[in-house]
């Protein structure tokens, strides 16, 4: 059975446990499922910051998961995949980003949800830019994420 | 060519997106950040560390010695911060 992922760019608000029931509902197949939540915290770097705002690149935001979303269904036996990147103004405390990965078994869940969580960080078109007191600056890229990136790369 | 542009790299061109016919000469995707820093202070601010600009060409990834020739859009933004 080939699984076809599905990725979602969304301004609105998403339920982890709903997307999660979508995948799972009526499957007895599946043995694993790994969820990862990217929430917007309340400080940056021990600041206090109002929200966030994530700038995306349309067509391309949805190009780049999706090359990602099929690598790692080549990669690791999936059942099934779901993942959804918002953007616009996020207050802290609500949901960014979300990927859940079902398999039969943890291990590829785990390691499909990481590899797809890493290479978003560093190859999704998507841009922060953090309010605070003080006003609105945009965040740096982080060198380790780069790192963790490359740690995927088949040698 | 269309060319669009995000992040800070947008705020300090002035613009998100413009066509451009960028003269024979600039072939590749640093040819065109240096001809596009010629036009005016506002792209000169905007790349002027050549070395932290990304760009994709029709919405893949390209390094910098990349040819422009064909695309129909280019974008050029500063390394991705999302997830």
């Amino acid at each position: 059975m080939s699984v076809t992922a599905t990725i979602r760019i969304q301004e609105a608000d998403f339920d982890a446990a709903q997307e999660i029931a979508a995948l799972t509902k009526g499957r007895t197949d599946i043995g694993a499922v790994v969820t990862f939540s990217g929430i917007c915290r309340g400080s940056e770097n021990g600041e206090p910051i109002a929200a966030l705002t994530l700038e995306h690149y349309p067509g391309m935001a949805e190009a780049e998961i999706g090359r990602h979303a099929d690598e790692a269904l080549s990669r690791w036996p999936l059942q099934g995949l779901t993942i959804i990147h918002r953007f616009g103004r996020i207050a802290p405390g609500e949901n960014i980003v979300l990927v859940v990965t079902a398999s039969p078994h943890r291990q590829a869940a785990f390691e499909a949800a990481e590899f797809l969580m890493d290479y978003l960080k560093t190859n999704a078109p998507f841009w922060k830019r953090e309010e605070s007191e003080t006003g609105t600056s945009w965040i740096e890229a982080r060198d380790h994420d780069d790192a963790a990136a490359a740690r995927w790369t088949k040698s | 060519m269309k060319v669009k542009y995000f992040a800070w790299v947008r705020e300090r061109v002035g613009m998100a997106e413009e066509t451009v016919e960028p003269p024979a000469d600039v072939r590749t995707v640093s040819d065109l950040i240096g001809w596009l820093s010629s036009r005016g202070e506002t792209y000169a601010h905007a790349f002027e560390k050549p070395k932290v600009i990304r760009a994709a060409i029709d919405h893949a990834h390209v390094r910098p010695d990349a040819a422009i020739s064909g695309a129909r859009e280019i974008a050029f933004f500063p390394p991705m911060t999302g997830g």
